[in-house]
Protein backbone atom coordinates (compact mmCIF):
# COMPACT_ATOMS: atom_id res chain seq x y z
CA UNK A 1 0.00 0.00 0.00
CA UNK A 2 1.26 3.47 -0.81
CA UNK A 3 2.37 5.72 2.01
CA UNK A 4 0.04 8.51 3.03
CA UNK A 5 1.46 11.85 1.89
CA UNK A 6 -0.90 14.58 3.09
CA UNK A 7 1.86 17.15 2.46
CA UNK A 8 1.98 16.51 -1.29
CA UNK A 9 0.07 19.68 -2.23
CA UNK A 10 1.75 22.34 -0.07
CA UNK A 11 2.58 25.13 -2.53
CA UNK A 12 6.25 25.69 -3.38
CA UNK A 13 7.37 23.00 -0.95
CA UNK A 14 9.09 19.62 -1.27
CA UNK A 15 8.99 17.60 1.95
CA UNK A 16 12.17 15.62 2.52
CA UNK A 17 10.61 12.22 3.08
CA UNK A 18 11.81 8.65 2.68
CA UNK A 19 11.44 8.74 -1.12
CA UNK A 20 13.33 12.03 -1.47
CA UNK A 21 16.03 10.82 0.93
CA UNK A 22 16.53 7.67 -1.15
CA UNK A 23 16.75 9.70 -4.38
CA UNK A 24 19.14 12.22 -2.82
CA UNK A 25 21.32 10.01 -0.65
CA UNK A 26 24.57 10.50 -2.60
CA UNK A 27 23.87 14.18 -3.33
CA UNK A 28 23.39 14.85 0.38
CA UNK A 29 26.40 12.78 1.40
CA UNK A 30 28.52 14.74 -1.12
CA UNK A 31 27.31 17.87 0.69
CA UNK A 32 28.36 16.41 4.05
CA UNK A 33 31.87 15.86 2.68
CA UNK A 34 32.20 19.65 2.34
CA UNK A 35 32.35 19.97 6.13
CA UNK A 36 36.03 19.12 5.88
CA UNK A 37 38.33 21.96 4.82
CA UNK A 38 40.46 19.66 2.63
CA UNK A 39 37.42 18.50 0.69
CA UNK A 40 36.17 22.08 0.26
CA UNK A 41 39.53 22.99 -1.27
CA UNK A 42 39.46 20.02 -3.65
CA UNK A 43 35.87 20.82 -4.68
CA UNK A 44 36.73 24.47 -5.38
CA UNK A 45 39.80 23.45 -7.36
CA UNK A 46 37.78 21.34 -9.82
CA UNK A 47 34.08 21.03 -9.07
CA UNK A 48 33.28 18.64 -11.91
CA UNK A 49 36.12 16.26 -11.04
CA UNK A 50 35.11 16.24 -7.37
CA UNK A 51 31.46 15.57 -8.23
CA UNK A 52 32.51 12.70 -10.50
CA UNK A 53 33.88 10.91 -7.43
CA UNK A 54 30.27 10.50 -6.22
CA UNK A 55 27.66 8.11 -7.66
CA UNK A 56 25.24 10.98 -8.30
CA UNK A 57 22.99 11.35 -11.35
CA UNK A 58 24.10 13.66 -14.15
CA UNK A 59 21.09 15.87 -13.37
CA UNK A 60 22.17 16.21 -9.74
CA UNK A 61 25.73 17.11 -10.74
CA UNK A 62 24.51 19.71 -13.24
CA UNK A 63 22.21 21.24 -10.64
CA UNK A 64 25.13 21.55 -8.20
CA UNK A 65 27.38 23.14 -10.83
CA UNK A 66 24.59 25.62 -11.71
CA UNK A 67 23.83 26.23 -7.99
CA UNK A 68 20.20 25.53 -8.88
CA UNK A 69 18.92 24.80 -5.38
CA UNK A 70 15.29 24.25 -6.38
CA UNK A 71 16.46 21.61 -8.86
CA UNK A 72 18.72 20.01 -6.23
CA UNK A 73 15.74 19.83 -3.85
CA UNK A 74 13.57 18.27 -6.57
CA UNK A 75 16.30 15.67 -7.07
CA UNK A 76 16.43 14.67 -3.40
CA UNK A 77 18.59 17.36 -1.81
CA UNK A 78 17.71 18.62 1.66
CA UNK A 79 18.30 22.25 2.52
CA UNK A 80 20.41 21.55 5.63
CA UNK A 81 22.73 19.40 3.55
CA UNK A 82 22.71 21.82 0.60
CA UNK A 83 23.73 24.54 3.07
CA UNK A 84 27.23 23.02 2.98
CA UNK A 85 27.45 24.06 -0.69
CA UNK A 86 26.53 27.70 -0.19
CA UNK A 87 28.66 27.86 2.96
CA UNK A 88 31.57 26.64 0.85
CA UNK A 89 30.74 29.51 -1.54
CA UNK A 90 30.81 31.91 1.43
CA UNK A 91 27.08 32.64 1.05
CA UNK A 92 24.38 32.92 3.71
CA UNK A 93 21.06 31.16 4.19
CA UNK A 94 19.37 34.38 3.19
CA UNK A 95 21.32 34.45 -0.08
CA UNK A 96 20.18 30.91 -0.88
CA UNK A 97 16.59 31.58 0.17
CA UNK A 98 16.40 34.66 -2.07
CA UNK A 99 17.82 32.66 -4.98
CA UNK A 100 15.18 29.94 -4.59
CA UNK A 101 12.35 32.48 -4.57
CA UNK A 102 13.68 34.28 -7.65
CA UNK A 103 14.07 37.55 -5.72
CA UNK A 104 17.16 39.68 -5.28
CA UNK A 105 18.71 39.29 -1.86
CA UNK A 106 17.88 42.92 -1.13
CA UNK A 107 14.19 42.51 -2.00
CA UNK A 108 14.04 39.29 -0.03
CA UNK A 109 15.64 40.93 3.04
CA UNK A 110 13.10 43.77 2.76
CA UNK A 111 10.24 41.29 2.61
CA UNK A 112 11.52 39.64 5.80
CA UNK A 113 11.85 43.01 7.55
CA UNK A 114 8.22 43.71 6.69
CA UNK A 115 7.14 40.51 8.43
CA UNK A 116 7.96 37.84 5.87
CA UNK A 117 5.99 36.17 3.13
CA UNK A 118 2.30 36.16 3.94
CA UNK A 119 0.82 32.69 4.37
CA UNK A 120 -2.08 33.62 2.08
CA UNK A 121 0.23 34.37 -0.83
CA UNK A 122 -0.06 31.96 -3.75
CA UNK A 123 3.18 30.65 -5.14
CA UNK B 1 15.73 14.07 44.62
CA UNK B 2 16.23 15.93 41.36
CA UNK B 3 13.38 18.05 40.10
CA UNK B 4 12.43 19.98 36.98
CA UNK B 5 11.94 23.56 38.04
CA UNK B 6 11.26 25.33 34.77
CA UNK B 7 11.09 25.10 31.00
CA UNK B 8 12.55 27.47 28.45
CA UNK B 9 11.69 27.56 24.76
CA UNK B 10 13.54 29.53 22.15
CA UNK B 11 14.30 29.58 18.44
CA UNK B 12 17.86 28.68 17.51
CA UNK B 13 18.55 30.62 14.27
CA UNK B 14 22.25 30.36 13.25
CA UNK B 15 22.41 34.05 12.29
CA UNK B 16 21.72 34.93 15.96
CA UNK B 17 24.88 33.05 16.91
CA UNK B 18 26.84 34.88 14.23
CA UNK B 19 25.52 38.25 15.48
CA UNK B 20 26.70 37.43 19.03
CA UNK B 21 30.06 36.05 17.91
CA UNK B 22 30.76 39.08 15.70
CA UNK B 23 29.73 41.70 18.27
CA UNK B 24 26.71 42.93 16.30
CA UNK B 25 24.00 42.62 18.96
CA UNK B 26 23.60 46.40 19.35
CA UNK B 27 22.93 46.97 15.63
CA UNK B 28 19.48 48.27 14.72
CA UNK B 29 18.57 44.97 13.04
CA UNK B 30 19.47 42.83 16.05
CA UNK B 31 18.83 45.09 19.06
CA UNK B 32 15.06 44.38 19.33
CA UNK B 33 15.72 40.65 19.27
CA UNK B 34 18.34 40.68 22.03
CA UNK B 35 16.18 43.04 24.10
CA UNK B 36 13.68 40.18 24.26
CA UNK B 37 16.24 38.07 26.15
CA UNK B 38 17.37 40.61 28.75
CA UNK B 39 14.79 39.41 31.26
CA UNK B 40 15.83 35.80 30.60
CA UNK B 41 19.52 36.48 31.30
CA UNK B 42 18.70 38.10 34.65
CA UNK B 43 16.25 35.34 35.50
CA UNK B 44 18.65 32.48 34.83
CA UNK B 45 21.43 34.23 36.74
CA UNK B 46 19.12 33.96 39.74
CA UNK B 47 17.62 30.57 39.02
CA UNK B 48 21.05 28.88 38.78
CA UNK B 49 19.99 25.48 37.47
CA UNK B 50 22.45 22.61 37.94
CA UNK B 51 21.55 20.87 34.70
CA UNK B 52 19.72 21.75 31.49
CA UNK B 53 18.17 19.01 29.37
CA UNK B 54 18.48 20.74 26.02
CA UNK B 55 16.12 19.49 23.32
CA UNK B 56 17.30 20.51 19.87
CA UNK B 57 17.86 19.14 16.41
CA UNK B 58 21.06 18.41 14.60
CA UNK B 59 21.22 20.11 11.18
CA UNK B 60 23.17 17.55 9.12
CA UNK B 61 26.15 18.06 11.42
CA UNK B 62 26.70 15.11 13.79
CA UNK B 63 24.22 12.94 11.89
CA UNK B 64 24.43 12.54 8.11
CA UNK B 65 21.96 10.35 6.24
CA UNK B 66 24.02 7.32 7.31
CA UNK B 67 22.35 7.25 10.73
CA UNK B 68 19.16 9.18 11.58
CA UNK B 69 18.06 8.58 15.17
CA UNK B 70 14.58 9.86 16.03
CA UNK B 71 15.60 10.65 19.62
CA UNK B 72 19.28 10.66 20.67
CA UNK B 73 20.48 11.44 24.19
CA UNK B 74 24.05 12.61 24.78
CA UNK B 75 25.54 10.67 27.69
CA UNK B 76 29.15 11.90 27.33
CA UNK B 77 31.03 14.13 29.76
CA UNK B 78 31.71 16.76 27.08
CA UNK B 79 30.49 17.85 23.66
CA UNK B 80 32.54 20.00 21.29
CA UNK B 81 30.95 22.87 19.33
CA UNK B 82 30.77 21.64 15.73
CA UNK B 83 32.45 23.01 12.62
CA UNK B 84 29.40 23.57 10.43
CA UNK B 85 31.43 24.62 7.42
CA UNK B 86 32.83 27.97 8.56
CA UNK B 87 34.78 26.80 11.64
CA UNK B 88 33.37 26.06 15.11
CA UNK B 89 31.59 28.90 16.96
CA UNK B 90 33.87 30.54 19.54
CA UNK B 91 31.84 29.21 22.47
CA UNK B 92 32.84 27.03 25.44
CA UNK B 93 32.85 23.26 25.34
CA UNK B 94 29.53 21.87 26.58
CA UNK B 95 29.94 19.85 29.78
CA UNK B 96 27.54 16.93 30.09
CA UNK B 97 26.05 15.11 33.04
CA UNK B 98 26.75 11.44 32.26
CA UNK B 99 25.20 10.09 35.48
CA UNK B 100 21.84 11.82 35.04
CA UNK B 101 21.84 11.30 31.26
CA UNK B 102 22.39 7.53 31.59
CA UNK B 103 19.76 7.39 34.32
CA UNK B 104 17.25 9.17 32.04
CA UNK B 105 18.12 6.88 29.13
CA UNK B 106 17.59 3.72 31.17
CA UNK B 107 14.42 5.05 32.76
CA UNK B 108 12.66 6.29 29.61
CA UNK B 109 13.58 3.21 27.59
CA UNK B 110 11.83 1.21 30.31
CA UNK B 111 8.86 3.55 29.78
CA UNK B 112 8.76 2.48 26.09
CA UNK B 113 10.71 5.41 24.57
CA UNK B 114 13.58 3.84 22.63
CA UNK B 115 16.26 6.52 22.80
CA UNK B 116 19.54 6.22 20.91
CA UNK B 117 22.45 6.58 23.32
CA UNK B 118 25.29 8.75 22.04
CA UNK B 119 28.75 9.12 23.57
CA UNK B 120 30.40 11.04 20.75
CA UNK B 121 28.55 13.99 19.24
CA UNK B 122 29.59 17.48 18.24
CA UNK B 123 26.81 19.99 18.91
CA UNK B 124 25.76 22.54 16.31
CA UNK B 125 23.96 25.91 16.42
CA UNK B 126 20.72 24.16 17.42
CA UNK B 127 22.23 23.71 20.87
CA UNK B 128 24.82 26.47 21.15
CA UNK B 129 22.64 29.41 20.03
CA UNK B 130 20.11 28.91 22.87
CA UNK B 131 23.06 28.67 25.30
CA UNK B 132 24.42 32.00 24.02
CA UNK B 133 20.99 33.65 24.15
CA UNK B 134 20.44 32.63 27.77
CA UNK B 135 23.97 32.94 29.15
CA UNK B 136 25.71 35.43 26.86
CA UNK B 137 29.42 35.23 26.08
CA UNK B 138 31.30 33.23 28.71
CA UNK B 139 34.65 31.55 29.23
CA UNK B 140 32.75 28.47 30.41
CA UNK B 141 29.05 27.59 30.63
CA UNK B 142 27.65 27.86 34.18
CA UNK B 143 25.53 24.73 33.84
CA UNK B 144 25.85 21.11 32.80
CA UNK B 145 23.91 20.11 29.71
CA UNK B 146 22.26 16.90 28.54
CA UNK B 147 21.75 17.18 24.77
CA UNK B 148 18.61 15.52 23.45
CA UNK B 149 18.67 15.55 19.65
CA UNK B 150 15.39 15.00 17.81
CA UNK B 151 15.12 14.21 14.11
CA UNK B 152 13.08 16.92 12.42
CA UNK B 153 15.06 16.93 9.15
CA UNK B 154 14.00 13.62 7.57
CA UNK B 155 10.20 13.30 7.44
CA UNK B 156 8.48 12.09 9.55
CA UNK B 157 9.70 13.61 12.82
CA UNK B 158 8.14 12.13 15.94
CA UNK B 159 4.54 13.32 16.39
CA UNK B 160 3.67 16.16 18.73
CA UNK B 161 1.87 13.62 20.92
CA UNK B 162 4.93 11.37 21.12
CA UNK B 163 7.11 14.35 22.05
CA UNK B 164 4.68 15.48 24.72
CA UNK B 165 4.58 11.99 26.24
CA UNK B 166 8.38 11.74 26.12
CA UNK B 167 8.52 14.94 28.16
CA UNK B 168 6.36 13.29 30.82
CA UNK B 169 8.61 10.22 30.84
CA UNK B 170 11.71 12.41 31.21
CA UNK B 171 10.11 14.14 34.18
CA UNK B 172 9.46 10.80 35.89
CA UNK B 173 13.07 9.81 35.19
CA UNK B 174 14.47 13.04 36.65
CA UNK B 175 12.30 12.74 39.76
CA UNK B 176 13.66 9.25 40.42
CA UNK B 177 17.29 10.46 40.44
CA UNK B 178 18.62 10.48 44.00
CA UNK B 179 20.94 13.48 43.90
CA UNK B 180 19.37 16.85 44.72
CA UNK B 181 19.56 18.75 41.45
CA UNK B 182 17.70 21.71 39.98
CA UNK B 183 17.00 20.68 36.39
CA UNK B 184 15.57 22.80 33.59
CA UNK B 185 14.32 21.49 30.27
CA UNK B 186 14.62 23.60 27.13
CA UNK B 187 12.80 23.13 23.83
CA UNK B 188 14.33 24.86 20.83
CA UNK B 189 13.76 25.56 17.13
CA UNK B 190 10.90 27.23 15.22
CA UNK B 191 8.80 29.25 15.05
CA UNK B 192 7.37 29.79 11.57
CA UNK B 193 9.98 29.55 8.86
CA UNK B 194 10.59 27.98 5.50
CA UNK B 195 14.14 27.83 4.19
CA UNK B 196 13.52 26.05 0.90
CA UNK B 197 11.92 26.53 -2.49
CA UNK B 198 9.77 29.28 -3.99
CA UNK B 199 7.84 29.75 -0.73
CA UNK B 200 10.97 30.48 1.36
CA UNK B 201 10.49 33.36 3.78
CA UNK B 202 7.00 32.32 4.88
CA UNK B 203 6.02 33.72 8.30
CA UNK B 204 2.67 33.23 10.02
CA UNK B 205 2.49 35.53 13.01
CA UNK B 206 -1.13 34.72 13.88
CA UNK B 207 -0.61 30.97 13.75
CA UNK B 208 2.57 31.20 15.84
CA UNK B 209 0.89 33.21 18.58
CA UNK B 210 -2.18 31.00 18.65
CA UNK B 211 0.13 27.99 18.94
CA UNK B 212 2.01 29.65 21.81
CA UNK B 213 -1.25 30.35 23.64
CA UNK B 214 -2.14 26.70 23.25
CA UNK B 215 1.30 25.44 24.28
CA UNK B 216 0.99 27.29 27.56
CA UNK B 217 -2.67 26.73 28.40
CA UNK B 218 -3.83 23.61 26.51
CA UNK B 219 -0.77 21.54 25.66
CA UNK B 220 -2.79 18.31 25.41
CA UNK B 221 -4.71 19.73 22.48
CA UNK B 222 -1.64 21.31 20.80
CA UNK B 223 0.07 17.90 21.05
CA UNK B 224 -2.57 16.60 18.64
CA UNK B 225 -1.71 19.00 15.80
CA UNK B 226 -0.49 16.93 12.83
CA UNK B 227 2.85 17.65 11.11
CA UNK B 228 1.15 18.73 7.91
CA UNK B 229 -0.51 21.68 9.68
CA UNK B 230 2.85 23.00 10.89
CA UNK B 231 4.34 22.65 7.42
CA UNK B 232 1.41 24.09 5.52
CA UNK B 233 0.56 26.97 7.85
CA UNK B 234 3.94 27.94 9.26
CA UNK B 235 6.49 26.67 6.73
CA UNK B 236 8.27 23.37 6.16
CA UNK B 237 10.87 24.02 8.88
CA UNK B 238 8.27 25.07 11.48
CA UNK B 239 7.77 21.39 12.26
CA UNK B 240 10.75 21.88 14.60
CA UNK B 241 8.16 23.15 17.08
CA UNK B 242 7.29 19.57 18.08
CA UNK B 243 10.48 19.79 20.16
CA UNK B 244 8.86 22.44 22.38
CA UNK B 245 6.27 19.83 23.33
CA UNK B 246 8.95 17.66 24.97
CA UNK B 247 9.75 20.61 27.22
CA UNK B 248 6.06 21.25 27.88
CA UNK B 249 5.35 17.60 28.67
CA UNK B 250 7.96 17.69 31.44
CA UNK B 251 6.16 20.55 33.21
CA UNK B 252 3.00 20.77 35.31
CA UNK B 253 -0.32 20.92 33.51
CA UNK B 254 -0.69 24.47 34.83
CA UNK B 255 2.44 26.58 34.69
CA UNK B 256 3.38 30.14 35.46
CA UNK B 257 4.45 32.16 32.38
CA UNK B 258 7.42 34.23 33.53
CA UNK B 259 8.28 35.62 30.12
CA UNK B 260 6.97 35.58 26.56
CA UNK B 261 8.57 37.17 23.51
CA UNK B 262 7.95 37.09 19.75
CA UNK B 263 9.92 38.84 17.04
CA UNK B 264 10.14 38.85 13.23
CA UNK B 265 12.63 38.49 11.61
CA UNK B 266 15.89 36.85 12.48
CA UNK B 267 17.23 36.20 9.00
CA UNK B 268 14.46 33.93 7.57
CA UNK B 269 12.72 33.07 10.80
CA UNK B 270 10.11 34.13 13.36
CA UNK B 271 11.67 34.00 16.82
CA UNK B 272 9.60 32.84 19.78
CA UNK B 273 10.70 32.56 23.39
CA UNK B 274 8.91 31.61 26.61
CA UNK B 275 9.92 30.79 30.17
CA UNK B 276 7.48 28.58 32.06
CA UNK B 277 7.78 27.69 35.72
CA UNK B 278 6.54 24.65 37.64
CA UNK B 279 4.95 25.26 41.01
CA UNK B 280 7.58 24.90 43.72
Amino acid sequence: MALDKPYGNIPGTVIFDADQARLGYHLNQFCMSLMKAGNRARFKENERAYLDEWPMSEGQKEAVLARDYNRMIALGGNIYFLAKIFSTDGKSFQHAAALMTGMTQEDYAQMMLKGGRSPGEKR
Amino acid sequence: MARISAGVATSHVPAIGAAIDNGRTAEAYWQPLFAGYEFSRRWIENARPDVVILVYNDHATAFSLDIVPTFAIGCASRFEPADEGWGPRPVPVVIGHPELASHIAQSVIQQDFDLTIVQKMDVDHGLTVPMSLMFGQRASWPVRVIPLAVNVVLYPPPSGRRCFELGKAIRRAVESFDEKLDVQIWGTGGMSHQLQGPRAGLINREWDNRWLDGLIAEPESVAGIPHVEYMREAGSEAVELVMWLIMRGALDQRVRTLHRFYHVPASNTAVGHVILENSP
